[in-house]
């Protein structure tokens, strides 16, 4: 049946593919061989298998995976939850709605609320409790960046809970399988690929966030992102930002691979 | 439809009030007097006042929306034609590849497209300022157009094509009477997507524009080297009032037409 | 299929509306040419009330465009999409960009105001005859300090004080390399323009044992926060200090004995230049005297041009924290070109330091 539709409008697309992610891809490559003097060189990589780089490209990934994680468990039922509202896609709306207030100055705003006089320390002191550090520790960084990637991660996983019959639903409660047997024979499956979409946007981008790293953690959580981002423009070092950036793309590679191959028993 | 459970309704409205709490409290301050995000002082409206004496902000604020409903509306056209001719490849491995190619930019972290966009631009010779701007928006928002639709043309049934052309319809007739009708839910998301997107860049923009072409998010990042001053607060503020009444309206308004029921396809 | 043709013409009119709204709020007008100038400068670096008189004074129209670190600035001039007309980098960038050929030499016959500069100011190593640029603004860094939350009476006149234990968890550093690496390299009684291994790797475990009163490594947002009174020390710029200092009165500001950094941002012209003739009228406007006092006093970085400080608030010209004494200025250190292979390593030394933090 596939092949009855029209290939035509590929066109601009690959177009688009050639000259904004083949074009940069390469361009990217080419700058990770190049040392400071425009030579050709692998040292680059080498280097980002020295102590330093490892231990932060390690860390990076280990606070991506808790980003995620804990995107999802506040996300997956929150999706759940609005389709069961009246007007479903007016509160997915509202959701939404809060990423398109720039996210510098919502930076601002939890700098604020998070800060030693702002207003959750006034709160706990209310109970005799002392201010505390809340700025500038995991938590903060994880609430921020979490609360950054929730919109992202309900989309997908909303709308394919939305597109759940929920016949079937009634029927697995008919043959008497318990809430959890549903969710996890039923639901879950029929929904995992709003769950993979909603991956694929919050582990990457978590893995390269940059900006808040600083502005939140003041630099005691260090993301490839944040990297890259200095050897570009600090450092003025391309190749080894390039390098850096050469393995993020792979890293990607190898979280698709791995998204890819759990969900195909599900769909044959 | 069922109804919410009492600790389904306490989870969802908690869920709310963090997302919406820093933008409360940037509203909240920008009624401040005291002219800075501590310290509440008195109640103003200098603040708003200042906005509209503002030309330059003004501008700002409107090149930002122009760049984000024109990169959204442009990609997310590609981005559709593009799915839907992935969805039309039969051989696996030729999708895979597209789909990988495609993801790449979602997963790239900013700055790298912002400086390989960079270089891009300087080989063509395109000038910093609107076009290279509007260009690297679409650029980087045609994938997740491409992820939300996708989704919708696989779980559609095949046997609703089978039976159009059994009904005699040509190849446009499916594509523009059968698929887009079914995924249009998909292409909506993918618009909003690619709104939220490019609203929410700061990183590429600052790379590629140049030539006193600026948007709101690059603005404001000038401005916070010296803390933020209360108009952006202002500001923020109404975009944040005028984007909840379109959205309300809007979706109220066309519930009562014939499209009432299903998709975010309707908003 | 109809409903999204509806929606997308809607999107194009809303779009041409807007447009037209803000051609009508600011005429785009003639880009580029005689009458309007392009300015790339530090964010808020200049008093807004200036580029106006500037324009009622000559007809020429100013853009004013910002970047937030010399490097950011480099990559859009050497980019060459950009016509800046006149651009404010700090000395060691001055001297790459013009080891690259990017500036345009400035004539000092148009620009008659320069004789109000201090010529200590002047001539200087990055620039011999300032061929290229012409001052700015000058400063140090040093240490902004709230005496009030200290649990002991120190007064940093020495940047161990920084390692006091006393300091837990109370110390703000600026998220740049070469100012904490420099910092350290000055605390053992070394140059800051150190190019040594060693002492490099000394420096750096010098700063590791510093991280425990790490609070956190920021930007600018060092400015509100110590206003807020967040930590109780914080290592800064001078005119960063300056701004904290105006709207928190508890701090105070020190450049320890051992020695610190001393810089400069110059005004320069790029060779992308549209309006050159509009460039030289601007930088000769900065200088005059009375604009020069409106601006520093605006600004509150330290002024070059000693006849607009005799115009100034004489509480804020004999500030000796901002405008040291020649024999505390001969103690500090200007930056040099340490070349990108160096500077490399600086930042790598950085990132260790950073890693440590917890």
């Amino acid at each position: 049946m596939r092949d009855r539709v029209a290939k035509g409008p590929l066109i601009p697309y690959l177009l688009w593919i050639v000259f904004f992610v083949i074009a940069p891809i390469a361009l990217i490559i080419y700058y990770s061989m190049l040392d400071l003097q425009g030579n050709f060189t692998l040292e680059n990589y080498k280097r980002f298998f020295s102590p330093v780089y490892l231990k932060m490209a390690f860390t990076s990934f280990f606070y991506a995976i808790l980003i995620t994680f804990f995107t999802l468990l506040i996300s997956y039922p929150t999706a759940y939850f609005l389709t069961k509202t009246k007007h479903k896609h007016l509160w997915l709306m509202f959701i939404i709605i809060p990423s398109w207030i720039n996210l510098l100055l919502k930076t601002y705003a939890f700098i604020g609320i998070f800060g030693l006089y702002g207003p959750i320390n006034a709160f706990i002191s209310v109970f005799g409790i002392e201010p505390k550090q809340i700025l500038f520790t995991d938590f903060s960084f994880l609430f921020v960046s979490v609360y950054i990637f929730i919109p992202f991660m309900i989309m997908p996983i909303f709308n394919s809970i939305d597109k759940l019959n929920p016949s079937l639903v009634d029927a697995a409660r008919d043959l008497g399988a318990s809430p959890f047997t549903t969710f996890r024979r039923v639901i879950w499956p029929l929904t995992i690929e709003g769950v993979k979409s909603g991956i694929q946007v919050t582990f990457i981008p978590a893995l390269s966030l940059f900006m808040i790293t600083r502005l939140i953690a003041g630099n005691q959580v260090i993301t490839l992102g944040t990297a890259i981002e200095q050897q570009f423009l600090v450092a003025q070092n391309w190749g080894m930002g390039s390098t850096i950036a050469v393995f993020l793309v792979l890293i990607m590679f190898a979280s698709m691979i791995f998204t890819a191959k759990r969900t195909k028993g599900g769909r044959v | 439809m069922k109804k919410l459970s009492m600790p389904a309704k306490i989870y969802l409205i908690i869920v709310f009030v963090i997302l919406y709490a820093p933008i409360f409290y940037l509203i909240y301050y920008s009624f401040n007097s005291g002219g800075s995000m501590h310290d509440f002082e008195s109640f103003t409206l200098e603040h708003y006042r200042a906005v509209f004496e503002d030309s330059r902000l003004l501008v700002i604020l409107i090149n930002t929306v122009i760049i984000a409903l024109l990169s959204g509306l442009i990609s997310t056209i590609i981005g559709t034609l593009g799915a839907i001719g992935i969805f039309s490849i039969k051989r696996r491995n030729i999708r895979n590849i597209l789909l990988s190619l495609n993801n790449i930019l979602i997963v790239s972290p900013d700055v790298v497209i912002g400086a390989s966009f960079l270089i891009l631009f300087t080989m063509i010779g395109v000038k910093l300022g609107f076009a290279s701007v509007l260009i690297s928006h679409i650029a980087f928002s045609i994938p997740i157009v491409v992820l939300m639709v996708l989704p919708k043309l696989l779980e559609m049934n095949p046997n609703l094509i089978d039976a159009a052309q059994d009904l005699g319809a040509t190849r446009r007739d499916v594509l523009y009477r059968v698929i887009i009708p079914y995924i249009k839910p998909g292409i909506f998301a993918g618009f909003f997507m690619a709104l939220t997107y490019s609203l929410d860049d700061f990183a590429v923009t600052f790379f590629v524009t140049g030539n006193g072409f600026s948007t709101l998010s690059v603005e404001i990042y000038s401005i916070a080297r010296v803390g933020i001053s209360l108009t952006i607060n202002a500001l923020s503020g109404i975009i944040f009032v005028v984007t909840v009444l379109i959205v309300i309206g809007y979706y109220f308004v066309t519930r009562r037409t014939k499209f009432a029921n299903g998709g975010i396809g309707r908003l | 299929m109809k409903s999204l043709i509806n929606l997308s013409i809607a999107i194009l009119l809303v779009c041409a509306g807007l447009y037209f709204i803000a051609e009508k709020l600011e005429p785009s007008g003639g880009k580029g040419s005689k009458d309007t100038i392009t300015i790339y400068n530090w964010g808020d670096y200049i008093d807004p009330k200036l580029l106006k008189k500037f324009t009622k004074e000559t007809g020429i129209k100013v853009i004013y465009e910002t970047f937030d670190s010399n490097e950011a600035m480099l990559t859009k001039i050497q980019q060459g999409g950009t016509t800046y007309d006149i651009a404010v980098p700090s000395e060691y960038t001055i001297e790459m960009m013009i080891e690259k050929d990017l500036l345009y030499p400035i004539d000092h016959s148009k620009i008659p105001n320069l004789k109000y500069i201090d010529p200590y100011y002047l001539d200087l190593p990055f620039d011999p005859g300032n061929k290229y640029s012409i001052p700015y603004f000058w400063g140090t860094v040093g240490i902004v300090f709230n005496p009030n939350l200290l649990s002991k009476p120190l007064t940093f006149e020495s940047w161990n004080d920084l390692w006091d234990p006393s300091l837990k968890n109370k110390v703000f550093l600026v998220d740049s390399a070469r100012e904490v690496m420099g910092m350290s390299l000055n605390s053992m009684g070394e140059s800051l323009n150190a190019k040594d291994d060693k002492l490099l790797q000394k420096a750096t475990e010098k700063l590791i044992k510093l991280s425990p009163n790490i609070k956190g490594v920021i930007g600018d947002e060092i400015i509100p926060m110590m206003e807020n009174n967040e930590a109780a020390v914080a290592i800064t710029w001078s005119g960063s200090a300056a701004d904290m200092m105006a709207e928190n009165e508890e701090l105070d500001y020190a450049v320890p004995k051992e020695g610190s950094n001393l810089w400069f941002d110059n005004f320069v012209i790029p060779k992308t230049a549209k309006n050159i003739e509009g460039a030289h009228k601007f930088i000769n406007f900065m200088l005059d005297p009375e604009n020069a006092a409106q601006n520093a006093e605006y600004v509150g970085y330290s002024t070059p041009n000693k006849a607009a400080l005799k115009l100034m608030d004489p509480e804020i010209a004999n500030d000796e924290r901002f405008y040291p004494p020649e024999e505390i200025k001969n103690r500090l250190e200007v930056y040099e070109n340490l070349g990108l292979e160096w500077l490399g390593k600086y930042n790598e030394y950085f990132l260790e330091f950073k890693m440590s933090i917890k």
